[in-house]
């Protein structure tokens, strides 16, 4: 066995890397993941990849900042110290909207956002697990696990077939960020 | 599939020959990797300056108290207030670029949101600093707050407009912050993996460890747009709580059902506006003419016209509300702005705001640089006369003739107006300087549809009818980045 971990495909075009995608599925070759340097529309169904949950995760949280201001406000102006200004009634629901409508807003974006970052693994400090340093700048990547797919030499000619203009052997998976 | 050809009939977002994904990220980054050059220099110490007379003017406000300005009894809000509204309806535009224009598909905000995003939280901190130094008392701003207080369970009053302000102003900015900082990650990442030594070690710890797979631009994505989904009733929630500060009173003036619309068409048009302003200098400074080109500003023109005749309606309902009611003191309130001691405020509104941005509607106009900057300027002055007409106008004459009175600004009024535009600057210089200006990802996914080059692609390929070639490169006359000669012989 080599010491081969990744085969990654450099690709110019993002229309060559999808023809790339199909190529290595033709001959059942499993993709391990593609890094680009901007979204791809339309490669989540080509790789498999499963709907982002995070929207049920955002009305969620919206409708618990919906309930948390209505609550705190209740007990806050009805329950706990209820005011007589001019005999007009404690429980003034449309007074409550505009902050219940801020809550939503701001719960509905930090749990989401919150939930992105956790489940994402992004914080700060994370060490960045990139594979190529030009993978956020013009070179769309397909990376391929080289222990699962032993053909390398079939998979350097696929990549080329689709017009991969660099391939190359990482023997560590990541580049190291010291 | 990732890419298609978009229509001809579509004007080009990006212009320049042999485009690449590589040279984008070498213009956006031009300024963030290399060092400043004068014209920068120049303009960070004059903002550096300002920002220190902000600084020594609230700090003067913060010692010696809220005396120090040109308030009175009658005139109890004045600059202060008419400063932090000036500078929420700025800051509105940039959540208006990159959230309502996401949503309705406008891809000419790709190039501007950036910026437009960080336009705003610099102006919501300049507006957040107002509220802070007019309470009076900064160390007790926490008062507004739903805490029990040290006299017993007594609770904030939820009634008020000025408590939901709290929340609106405070959500915003969280919410524009979350927004902004999540776009620049992918950015903030490509510079990581271009820098090297301390610069990378930085970069690394902004960029939260990003890695552009497929699942986190997934991911990312569906934040984008949900966040775009929430910040866009947000921005009019915000403006509209803004003008029931004013609207659910009852003074003469104030007490009207027409702010809330016409307090967001404001911010919107003063918003558009002071974008212009900063992208038509940014654009020539760094060299960014390929990717803001005249379509952009164009466009931004149309919305400044739209935005300002719409506000110029309200003003005329506003009058004709006035005369119809058969209220005499709403009659006397503006028939007092009009005609009154502060009619040179009015009418400065009434020019800068309604009359001069009629000229958009001239496509020579609208399409000239200078003049636009020139109109940008103008409309932002007469925003800030709006909210000075609307709020000391209001005022200075109250119900008892013996109490009237004219407001006139200190050396501290005018200082901290003065250097809360310096601190705005100087931010934007900053950020200038240290992340992406422009949006880069959200760019390169313009190259292979709507640029210049791949629409001249289409054109020589021959399968574009002639009379929509004729109309597409009529239409590329007025930018000044595309070379005309070329177009000459296809």
């Amino acid at each position: 066995m080599s010491n081969i971990k990744y085969i990654l495909g450099h690709f110019e075009d993002p229309d060559d890397m999808m023809h790339g995608i199909d190529k290595l599925k033709e001959n059942n070759i499993s993709i391990y993941d593609a890094y680009t340097p901007m979204p791809i529309h339309g490669i989540e169904d080509k790789l498999g990849v499963k709907r982002s949950r995070l929207p049920i995760v955002a009305f969620i949280c919206g409708i618990t900042g919906t309930f948390t201001a209505f609550s705190m406000i209740y007990y806050m102006m009805v329950h706990d110290w209820p005011m007589n200004v001019g005999g007009k009634p404690a429980f003034a629901f449309p007074d409550f909207v505009p902050i219940m409508f801020e809550l939503t807003v701001l719960f509905c974006s930090y749990g989401m956002g919150i939930a992105f970052f956790f489940r994402t693994h992004l914080f700060p400090g994370r060490a960045p697990r990139v594979m190529d340093l030009r993978a956020t700048d013009d070179r769309f990547i397909i990376a391929v696990d080289a222990n699962e797919n032993a053909d390398h030499d079939k998979i350097n000619s696929l990549l080329k077939d689709a017009g991969a203009v660099e391939i190359k052997h990482n023997e560590r998976r990541y580049v190291s960020y010291e | 599939m990732a890419s298609h050809n978009e229509s001809i009939l579509r004007e080009p977002l990006i212009t320049g020959k042999d485009i690449t994904y590589a040279r984008i990220t070498n213009e956006v980054l031009l300024p963030v990797e290399n060092k400043p050059n004068k014209a920068w220099w120049m303009g960070f110490i004059v903002s550096a300056l300002g920002a220190l007379l902000w600084v020594g003017a609230v700090s003067y406000t913060f010692y010696y108290g809220i005396g120090t300005w040109g308030l009175n009894k009658t005139v109890g809000w004045a600059w202060d207030i008419t400063g932090f509204v000036w500078w929420v309806g700025i800051g509105h535009a940039g959540t208006l670029i990159s959230a309502v224009l996401l949503l309705f598909r406008q891809n000419w905000r790709n190039s501007i949101n950036r910026s437009a995003e960080a336009m705003t939280i610099f102006a919501v901190i300049c507006a957040a600093t107002y509220v802070v130094s007019h309470m009076g008392r900064p160390w007790l701003a926490y008062w507004p707050l739903p805490l029990p207080n040290q006299f017993g369970s007594l609770w904030v009053n939820f009634n008020s407009p000025l408590v939901w302000d709290v929340f609106a102003i405070s959500t915003y900015f969280s919410v524009s912050l979350l927004f902004w900082y999540t776009g620049l990650l992918p950015d903030i990442a490509t510079i990581r993996d271009r820098a090297t030594g301390l610069k990378r070690r930085i970069y690394s710890i902004l960029s939260f460890g990003w890695t552009g797979s497929v699942k986190t631009w997934q991911r990312f994505e569906a934040v984008s747009l949900i966040l775009a989904g929430v910040s866009t009733p947000l921005v009019l929630s915000v403006h509209t709580i803004v003008s029931m500060d004013f609207a659910t009173s009852v003074i003469p003036g104030w007490h009207t059902t027409i702010f809330p619309p016409y307090f967001v068409a404001g911010a919107i048009f003063s918003g558009f506006a002071m974008v212009q302003t900063l992208l038509l200098i940014a654009r020539k400074v760094l060299g960014l003419e390929n990717y803001i080109t005249m379509f952009h500003i164009e466009s931004m023109n149309k919305i400044i016209v739209l935005t300002g005749s719409i506000v110029g309606v309200a003003y005329l309902t506003e009058l004709f509300i006035a005369w119809y009611s058969g209220v005499e003191y709403e009659q006397y309130a503006f028939l007092n702005r009009i005609s009154g001691p502060y009619w040179w405020a009015y009418w400065c509104m009434m020019t800068c705001n309604v009359i001069t941005p009629q000229l958009f509607w001239f496509k020579k106009i609208r399409t000239s640089i200078p003049i636009s900057w020139v109109l940008s300027i103008i409309v932002n002055i007469g925003m800030w006369f709006e909210r000075f007409v609307i709020i000391v106008t209001s005022l200075h004459r109250d119900y008892i003739p013996s109490s009237w009175a004219m407001f006139y600004p200190t050396w501290v009024d005018i200082s901290i107006f003065v250097g809360s535009i310096g601190l705005f600057f100087t931010l934007f210089l900053l950020f200038i300087r240290v992340l992406p200006s422009v949006a880069m990802a959200e760019v390169k996914l313009l190259v292979k549809t709507s640029s210049e080059q791949s629409k001249k692609k289409l054109l020589e390929s021959g399968v574009i009818k002639p009379e929509e070639a004729e109309y597409y490169k009529e239409s590329l006359t007025k930018f000044d980045s595309v070379d005309q000669a070329d177009y000459a012989k296809i």
